[in-house]
């Protein structure tokens, strides 16, 4: 799987270059700046691309802007942003072409190896990978909203599981229940939110998305 | 500090002119009035300042000194709404201190003040410039009104006097020359209500000259005003620091220690017992992961990262989308402004906000960011019970007293019942450093 990398601390740059090398990605280019990250995504057009928020030579949202860019101009690229922090606002930003394939993780994400590396495939495949954080501010924000409050608990993590970009089988796999048991509580959880109910993995994060931002 | 403040009012001109000149004579009409506090407190405070040296004068200078600056004050406020002549307060604040030494220095404070001769010639010249100005064309037009009346007059009462009656150079000795009068008193009535917003003017511009603060007296008012928000902001900005300080302290340096304590007791028990260490380790790395998230928190304390990337609009619509309210963010700026003012402005933003989620029991809150004429405007508006008072709580004085370092003012209109509205402004310049692209 070819990928672009767009980190500037050095450090963190080599080490994600190793860990990504050592499960199989193939780095197309490593870069450090937001200029050339867009010329690389452009030109490389990767499988998928792991970009840094914060990039010389502003030092502001620069990986942001240059992955956004790059997706007007290659739509659907897929595009995993990592940062210190998480803002509603960017994710928001990235989720709006409505398109998938996108993630917005924690930088501290990449400590879990294996969750890491399942996002950026999950990203690569056209699926969402949202940072627990992001999800858990969106659904504080609406817990006074009646639908929401009709969840029950366990409903409630299966949907936090399902915003961040997971399966149904991963679901199961992290609630230790049987894949069964959550198709069940999807099933629920569409239906007290009336969502449109659909197969597709991404299609069903943006609706669960789109339902807590409240724009539909 | 109200010389600050820009005249907002309309101009008369806009207003519809036959009433408004109608007002304008009645106003100047009504000020005359001031006339009598004003004389009357002027020969007092004199009386008191000569007899100061015995005693007695240093008991009651004071008090009336004070109510002859209410009376100036009440007319700074009329001329301000009245005649749009805006007249700033002059006064420094005064020494406190209770006792004969306070008292003293108070008295001395007063005395020692220019402002405060300004305002005895003032009251003593007031009676007959508020006869001169403000009250001539009310005069005019009541003398017109005479006028008007002659005919009338003459048959009811004039012609059954012996003596000649004068209406100005107009004899009045038959019903003919009443009727003379007639037009010569409707030219006085147009005249006096023509002359009207121009003698509220001219009025409001003499008071000024004698009630608005000297040169001098406007610099140590600005000197009082910079000695205190400067006091405020390096108070502020102290306790900011220990608060960082005691969070590094007690967060993440302290959870940095443990994970290296952490990390020497895995080493160590690597070769023996395996198990245990991984234990070790799992632990320290979850260690790491939430002094990182300590230390996120501290810097968004500090200055927020959209802040810096995107400039204050985008920095309110994320805040805007974290808060448990539904909020909506209107934006009109042509730049950003200096980043001390902008972080300034933000943390205003978010404490209002902040404040609403909590006081206000509201659920939809209107932002409006705007900046004319050199001035960045915030307007936050809850649809919550209302009823919020400067006066109690700190959070709100706190924010005024933040924006104040920056000649920025808050002012809160929340009646009973609500809306509440918080409208900032802070003077400032905007430079075109990169903005949001939305």
């Amino acid at each position: 799987m070819r990928l672009v990398l767009a980190e500037d601390l050095a450090l963190l740059r080599d080490g994600l270059v190793r860990l990504l090398q050592a499960h199989g990605f193939e780095i197309v280019a490593a870069v450090d700046n937001g200029p050339e990250l867009l010329r690389a995504l452009v030109q490389h057009k990767p499988d998928v691309a792991v970009v840094d928020v914060r990039l010389p030579p502003t030092f502001t949202d620069e990986g942001l802007q240059a992955a956004l860019e790059a997706r007007r101009q290659v739509p659907g690229l897929p595009i995993l942003v990592l940062s210190q922090y998480v803002e509603q606002l960017y994710a928001r930003e990235l989720l709006a072409d409505g398109t998938g394939a996108v993630g917005y993780l924690l930088k501290d994400r990449v400590f879990n190896t294996d969750e890491f590396v399942d996002a950026v495939r999950r990203v690569a495949s056209g699926g969402t990978a949202m940072d627990p954080e992001v999800i858990s501010k969106l659904l504080a924000r609406n817990v006074r909203d009646k639908p929401l409050a009709q969840l029950t608990p366990r409903e409630r993590e299966v949907l936090e599981l399902m915003a961040e970009g997971c399966s149904n089988a991963a679901i199961a796999g992290r609630l230790f229940v049987s894949e069964g048991a959550v198709s069940k509580h999807t099933t629920n959880i569409f239906a007290k939110l009336s969502i449109d109910t659909s197969d597709e993995t991404n299609r069903r994060v943006l609706a669960v998305l789109a339902y807590l931002n409240g724009t539909n | 500090m109200s010389t600050l403040t820009p005249d907002r009012a309309d101009p008369p001109a806009t207003r519809w002119r036959l009433g408004w000149a109608l007002l304008c004579a009645w106003r100047g009409f009504a000020l005359v009035f001031l006339s009598i506090p004003a004389l009357a407190l002027f020969i007092t405070c004199v009386v008191f300042m000569a007899l100061l040296p015995i005693g007695v004068g240093l008991l009651f200078f004071f008090p009336l000194m004070l109510l002859l600056r209410a009376t100036a004050n009440l007319t700074r406020n009329a001329m301000g709404a009245w005649a749009h002549v805006p007249i700033g307060t002059p006064y420094r604040r005064l020494p406190t201190g209770g006792g004969v030494t306070g008292l003293w220095a108070r008295t001395k404070r007063m005395i020692t003040e220019a402002a405060t001769w300004r305002d005895l010639l003032w009251a003593l010249l007031y009676l007959p410039s508020s006869l001169l100005i403000a009250c001539f064309p009310m005069l005019l037009i009541v003398n017109g009104l005479h006028g008007v009346l002659m005919p009338f007059l003459w048959e009811v009462a004039y012609r059954h006097v012996d003596d000649a009656q004068w209406y100005t150079f107009i004899k009045v000795d038959s019903s003919q020359r009443a009727g003379l009068a007639v037009p010569w008193g409707l030219v006085q009535m147009a005249a006096g209500l023509a002359l009207a917003p121009w003698f509220a003017r001219v009025n409001g511009l003499w008071n000024r000259s004698l009630l608005a603060p000297t040169k001098q007296a406007e610099l140590a008012l600005r000197v009082q005003h910079l000695t205190e928000s400067r006091t405020d902001a390096v108070d502020a900005s102290a306790a900011e620091l220990r608060r960082i300080e005691r969070d590094l302290h007690d967060g993440a340096q302290a959870r940095l220690v443990a994970m290296g304590m952490n990390l020497g007791a895995a080493e160590a028990l690597m070769k023996t017992d395996p198990d245990a260490a991984r234990v070790l380790l799992a632990e320290t790395r979850e260690a790491s992961a939430k002094a990182l998230h300590e230390l996120r928190d501290l810097v968004r304390g500090i200055h927020p990262p959209v802040l810096s990337d995107r400039g204050l609009a985008d920095a309110v619509r994320a805040v805007a989308l974290e808060s448990p309210l539904d909020v909506n963010v209107n934006v009109s700026l042509p730049g950003r402004p200096e980043l001390p003012l902008e972080s300034a402005a933000y943390f205003a933003v978010t404490e209002v906000l902040t404040n609403a989620a909590k006081h206000s029991g509201g659920r939809h809150v209107e932002i409006d960011l705007t900046y004319t004429d050199g001035t960045l405007r915030i307007s936050v508006t809850d649809d919550g019970v209302g009823g919020a008072d400067l006066m109690k709580g700190t959070g709100l004085r706190g924010i005024q007293r933040r924006l104040d370092t920056f000649d920025g003012t808050l002012a809160l209109h929340s009646p009973v019942g609500g809306p509440t509205t918080v409208i900032m402004e802070l003077p400032c310049d905007l430079s075109s450093r990169k903005t949001s692209p939305s």
